[in-house]
């Protein structure tokens, strides 16, 4: 149930507004082996977002090839599922109907109908399968729109910063509940972040890209034992050979990365 | 420890408003509701003294009507009727009265509409003055509440058949026009071709007044029905197009794609995303619409129509039937409230979802 991407050689170039070529991804090259879970970081504009857009389908390179096993990425598929940022729930369906919307979307949800208890179960959002998306917190929505992504079955799930507006304590918990989703199911993961702590509690590897223009500086393996603990000493030596990668660490420890 | 020491803190103060229980006296205290039930009915116990004491100035004729209910011929003057009328409103009154004493959440809304309540009886017995008894409005254009009444028992079934016709008029006209309005609101706002080319049409003669389309309508369409049912049509259908083009257009751009890769083809975005996003806009042109609608109703019905309240109005006129133009109008604001009540259930079920974002 998982799927190997290879990324071959793509350019993705935008115009903006005032006509300037932006370099958003200059010929990036990258291999995801099935069930890895990969985190992508980097500054704001160094295309991260762009390259999950092209992974997804959403987007298309000018040149070079995104590939899942082997076949071609042309378009949106089930197979990807995507959290995004936030929001992306349906405000008008409640939470179980957004978790159902794959399913009615296929046309199999008379089928797999008892799916969408378990779903809401394993994210644990019982008793609120009657709420609507502006009833429950930031939190739960995101955990709602993962549900959402993963009744699909999808073979990859890509993550768009899903934990970037949540505060400390709610980030902690779902950083363990998308570990947990990731054994039982073993799904790639590709996830989308600017926060070097998370990367390093969930990856495998770590890829890191640098603006102006956009491409993979580096890919960091993370060969630590799981659960991984936070305050450990490899934990904290490889954050910072991390900042250090980003020129950050030279003086005090920025607050942002501080959990 | 902090809450220990808030609880201390608290203390003093609870025991100083232990000392004066008597200062939050309000609608949960009997005594209290039964003031606000009496000054409720006080207002039309005024009214109705007012009608038996005060002398008649003026010769006004006093008919006596004869009603027949469940066989029985029940004969009438018009102050019986006003009377009786003022009776059923204070028996009304009382039961709600009555009821709100037992539901808790009843009482506080009763007790702050007794003022209201007694202001109405108190409205009523200066118009009964004015209009009737004393007459310091100029007649026959301002005539009392037991006029109006007369009306009623005068023309009573002409009056009902008049209100069922322009239900009929409206119920035709609305429905095309909210059906037609939400077709093309879709189309213009899911297709560029079609807001390309529809969308300037619909700019332009959507701020034409429609009753200034009536003399093409009268002329071109079969019958005067089918003319008016047209005019309010058009001037549903724009409001409505508008709006719900607009609502379709300002969806966001991550909630199509959301969709998309949960599987939803082009089909799937236009109803389970498109069309949902768009109804508080859609309920919004309907609403606004709606209002529209009224307006052309009644204009058109008093411009050539062979029925309808507007026609009854027109045609009462003509004879300096003032009471019974007034009788008109306060069908008019009954069955239209009523309306504008029955669209606000079916918005409120529609956009549940919606309930406690918006600020009330």
């Amino acid at each position: 149930m998982s799927s190997s991407i290879s990324i071959n050689g793509v350019n993705r170039v935008y115009t903006d507004a005032d006509g300037n070529r932006v370099e958003a991804l200059h010929d990036v090259s990258l291999d995801i082996k099935a069930g890895e879970f990969i985190s992508i970081i980097g500054p704001s504009g160094c295309g991260k977002t762009t390259l999950l857009r092209l992974i997804a389908g959403l987007d298309k390179p000018q040149s070079g090839e995104l590939s899942i096993d082997d076949s071609r990425i042309k378009d949106v598929s089930t197979e990807r599922g995507y959290v995004f940022q936030q929001g992306g729930l349906f405000p008008w369906l409640t939470v179980e109907n957004n978790i159902a919307y794959g399913l009615k979307a296929r046309g199999i949800f008379k089928r797999d109908k008892a799916k969408v208890k378990d779903y809401i179960s394993m994210v644990g959002l019982e008793g609120f399968e009657r709420s609507y998306p502006h009833q429950i917190s930031g939190g739960m929505a995101q955990r709602v729109a993962i549900a959402r992504a993963l009744i699909n079955d999808p073979k990859a799930l890509l993550l768009d910063e899903p934990m970037g507006a949540l505060d400390s304590f709610t980030r902690a918990d779902l950083q363990d509940k998308i570990l947990e989703l990731w054994k039982k199911q073993g799904t790639t993961m590709i996830l989308v972040t600017h926060d070097i702590d998370e990367a390093i509690y969930l990856s495998d590897r770590i890829v890191i890209m640098t603006p102006r223009p956009g491409k993979i500086s580096s890919i960091v393996n993370v060969d630590l034992p799981r659960p991984r603990h936070r305050g450990g000493g490899e934990f904290l030596a490889l954050r910072k050979s991390i900042l250090e990668f980003f020129e950050l660490a030279q003086a005090q420890p920025q607050p942002e990365y501080i959990i | 420890m902090d809450n220990a020491a808030a609880l201390e803190l608290n203390a003093p103060k609870t025991a100083g408003e232990k000392e004066k229980p008597e200062v939050n006296w309000g609608y949960r205290h009997n005594g209290y509701f039964a003031l606000k039930l009496l000054l409720t009915l006080s207002g039309f116990i005024i009214a109705i003294i007012v009608n038996i004491a005060f002398p008649q100035k003026a010769a006004v004729e006093f008919k006596t009507y004869t009603l027949s209910v469940f066989g029985l011929n029940i004969d009438l003057t018009i102050n019986d009727a006003y009377i009786f009328v003022l009776a059923v409103l204070m028996l009304i009154y009382s039961t709600a009265g009555i009821r709100a004493f037992f539901v808790k959440a009843r009482r506080k809304i009763y007790c702050k509409n007794a003022a209201f309540r007694f202001a109405i009886g108190v409205a009523l017995a200066l118009w009964d003055i004015g209009g009737t008894k004393l007459q310091w409005f100029a007649q026959p254009f301002f005539p009392g509440p037991a006029q109006v009444i007369e009306a009623y028992l005068a023309d009573g079934d002409y009056i009902v058949q008049n209100t069922l016709y322009s239900l009929r008029l409206y119920a035709a006209g609305f429905s095309c026009g909210v059906i037609l309005g939400v077709g093309t609101g879709i189309l213009i706002g899911w297709f560029p071709k079609v807001y390309y080319w529809v969308f300037p049409v619909l700019k332009i003669t959507g701020v034409v007044p429609a009753v200034a389309w009536m003399p093409f309508a009268l002329t071109l369409l079969p019958n005067s029905f089918t003319a008016a049912v047209f005019l309010i049509v058009i001037c549903a259908w724009f409001q409505i197009a508008f709006l719900t083009a607009q609502g379709i257009q300002s969806t966001p751009k991550q909630t199509y794609e959301a969709a998309r890769i949960l599987g939803s083809g082009q089909l799937g975005l236009i109803i389970h995303v498109a069309i949902p996003h768009a109804m508080p806009s859609i309920f919004t042109g309907i609403s606004s619409a709606n209002a529209m609608a009224f307006t052309t109703l009644v204009m058109s019905e008093m411009l050539g129509q062979p029925g309808g309240l507007g026609y009854y109005i027109n045609q009462s006129k003509v004879w300096s039937a003032y009471y019974k133009v007034l009788a008109a109008i306060v069908v008019m604001a009954v069955l239209f409230s009523l309306i504008n009540h029955f669209i606000g259930i079916i918005k409120k079920r529609t956009l549940r979802w919606q309930e406690g974002v918006l600020k009330k």
